[in-house]
């Protein structure tokens, strides 16, 4: 019961916390917007609009009242749904985003996959042969993949492995040839071109996405890679390790059966991390891919100052930040029973 | 005399990069007996348990001799050697907080032992820690089986450890300071549990410590190791008679209980008993 009780006050607790982590990047984002120097009324009436007009639109956008009470405003219409509407697109910001999102979830979670696929067995194997050639490899193949800018790699590679060598798709998510012939049932390409059994157009998207999500899966494999180094290290010294090897167990069962175990949670909440900066859009690479993303929708709207749609923006970055950083807390339980 | 165990001549053995060895030529003979390895810190007792089990990583092992029951320790492959750690000769090491795995079951962590070396069910495993925890004095092993290390006390977790590297029956433990990390209430209770099974099973025991009445009580035979070497060999019940001035040092330095009191000798340390002859 009592139990019971301390639990329901830490959710509430945690609920209160996400809350206010909101309101302040809401609050925060709005007043930068307003203190942009871009004109949102200049941007929906035009340069050739009269004075009248646009003092007209002017007042109907509430850009008259103090800036506290328009931020109640739009709260207000946040809390009931209203996300308002996007000046550049015309269309309701909400419908716009849930066009570009999935776009941006087949990316990262592709690039992810490579990612950790890639990142947390080279940090294992450079912990291992820690100071040996293995490991100066690794740390040499990392530090490519931190420090080359990823506009410059992803032309190279379109360059080398499109336009050259022919092994994959172009820009876009898929070939020219096949768009609009896919019903758009949950915006995920991948998915509803398998529902509507176009077998051709899922080859095609998946051409079209292995070099975007492998060159976003090098770079952030580079941080997965060198934190799983360190995260090994700190356990390959541990005692039980030692016991692992009394009780005869060769030196590689001690890491992935003994040293791994205890390097999950960690691995969790910096995958997790790498996970939620790859939602966010990878500006660079969608623009260099002509990708239709998040990150091309947010760059796009914050330079002609549309902010309904980057407050929207935004509080989506930060919702998926909060959900992620949740997930990892509730693996934390599942994977170390000292936290119960 | 039986056929020993064990028989070490002149083991040598350097860390990497290190200026000098840490153990120098040591060299002894175990039978099915108890035989202690008292020095104070950096005097190479542990590195002599570790050399043993061949898990010194960063170092340089040579001896004339190393020999385990008909194995040459030194002529063994890694392969080979994964079949004798934990099968024929095992090792309990000193602070159960660090050296037993937290995220994993003690039980499921000390069945891995029995299932590393005989190809049986999980079930049979089962019923055997089950079986070894009861006799490490656990009373009740179905619960105990199933908790985490940070759920169980100090002492309980060295008589867990105790299990796991003797479930497989080997023929040599060595403990390295089994009891250091323990209150002193509950030292003679793992004591006597770890003598216990040694003398039934009739498994040699290296005991590993700093404590001279621990190992007076607990063993046959005593090494005494000063800078790497080993400067006197005694009988447990004879170590009043030692000659050795380090030796006389030690005993001279140990606390009684009653009696007039004076100022506790100092540890004399002398250069040259780095490198006279072992006796």
């Amino acid at each position: 019961m009592s139990i019971n009780h301390l639990r329901l006050r830490s959710a509430l607790g945690q609920a209160g916390t996400i809350a206010v982590t909101l309101l302040g990047l809401l609050m925060l984002t709005f007043i930068i917007g307003r203190m942009m120097p871009a004109d949102p009324v200049r941007a929906i009436v035009g340069e050739e609009a009269s004075p009248e007009i646009y003092q007209q639109v002017y007042l109907q956008l509430g850009l008259d009242r103090p800036v506290w009470e328009q931020f109640l405003r739009y709260l207000g219409d946040v809390l009931t749904g209203d996300f308002g509407t996007s000046i550049r697109t015309g269309k309701p910001v909400i419908e716009d985003i849930l066009h570009v999102m999935p776009a941006t979830m087949e990316l990262a979670t592709f690039a992810i996959l490579i990612g950790a696929g890639l990142g947390i067995p080279l940090g294992v194997t450079a912990a291992v042969n820690k100071d040996r050639w293995p490991d100066h490899l690794v740390r040499v193949f990392s530090l490519f993949g931190h420090s080359m800018p990823i506009f410059w790699t992803g032309m190279i590679a379109l360059i080398v492995f499109y336009a050259g060598l022919g092994w994959v798709g172009g820009s876009g998510r898929m070939s020219q040839f096949y768009i609009g012939m896919v019903p758009d049932r949950t915006g995920f390409l991948l998915i509803d071109s398998l529902i509507s059994g176009q077998f051709d157009v899922f080859a095609s998207a998946i051409n079209h996405l292995i070099l975007p999500a492998s060159l976003l899966g090098y770079s952030s494999s580079a941080y997965i890679t060198r934190m799983t180094r360190s995260f090994m290290l700190d356990q390959l010294g541990q005692e039980y390790m030692t016991t692992a090897r009394v009780k005869g167990l060769s030196r590689g069962q001690t890491i992935w059966r003994h040293a791994f175990g205890n390097i999950r949670v960690q691995l969790v909440t910096i995958v997790a991390l790498a996970y939620g900066s790859l939602l966010e859009g990878a500006v660079l690479i969608e623009t260099v891919f002509a990708w239709p993303g998040f990150g091309q929708y947010l760059t796009s709207n914050l330079i002609i100052g549309d902010m309904n749609a980057v407050m929207t923006c935004v509080l989506i970055v930060g919702v998926i930040f909060i959900a992620l950083n949740l997930l990892s807390d509730l693996l934390y339980r599942l994977f170390d029973p000292r936290t119960k | 005399m039986e056929k020993p165990i064990l028989e070490v001549q002149n083991l040598c053995i350097r860390y990497n990069g290190a200026p000098v060895d840490a153990v120098r030529g040591v060299s002894f003979t175990l039978g099915r007996e108890r035989l202690g390895i008292v020095g104070e810190s950096g005097s190479g007792k542990s590195t002599v348990g570790r050399a043993l089990l061949r898990l010194l990583p960063g170092a340089r092992v040579t001896a004339d001799r190393m020999q385990f029951e008909d194995l040459d320790l030194l002529g063994l492959s890694e392969r080979q050697m994964l079949k004798v750690r934990g099968r024929r000769m095992s090792m309990i090491l000193q602070d159960p907080k660090f050296s037993l795995n937290p995220i994993q079951r003690v039980g499921h962590q000390v069945a891995e032992t029995f299932l590393r070396h005989f190809s049986v069910s999980k079930a049979e495993a089962k019923t055997k820690t089950l079986e070894m925890l009861a006799a490490v004095k656990i009373r009740d092993p179905e619960r105990v089986h199933d908790l985490y290390p940070h759920e169980i006390s100090g002492g309980m977790g060295q008589r867990v450890m105790i299990a796991m590297m003797l479930l497989a029956d080997p023929d040599l433990v060595i403990a390295d300071e089994p009891t250091s990390a323990l209150d002193v209430t509950v030292r003679l209770q793992v004591l006597t549990i770890l003598d216990g099974l040694v003398r039934d099973r009739g498994i040699g025991l290296i005991m590993i410590s700093h404590d001279l009445n621990l190992v007076r009580n607990f063993c046959d035979r005593v090494l005494i190791m000063y800078a790497g070497r080993v400067v006197e060999t005694l009988d447990a019940r004879s170590m009043d008679q030692a000659q050795h001035p380090y030796t006389r040092g030690l005993l001279a330095a140990q606390p009684r209980i009653g009696g007039p009191r004076q100022p506790l000798a100092v540890l004399d340390r002398r250069p040259e008993w780095k490198e006279e002859p072992a006796q």
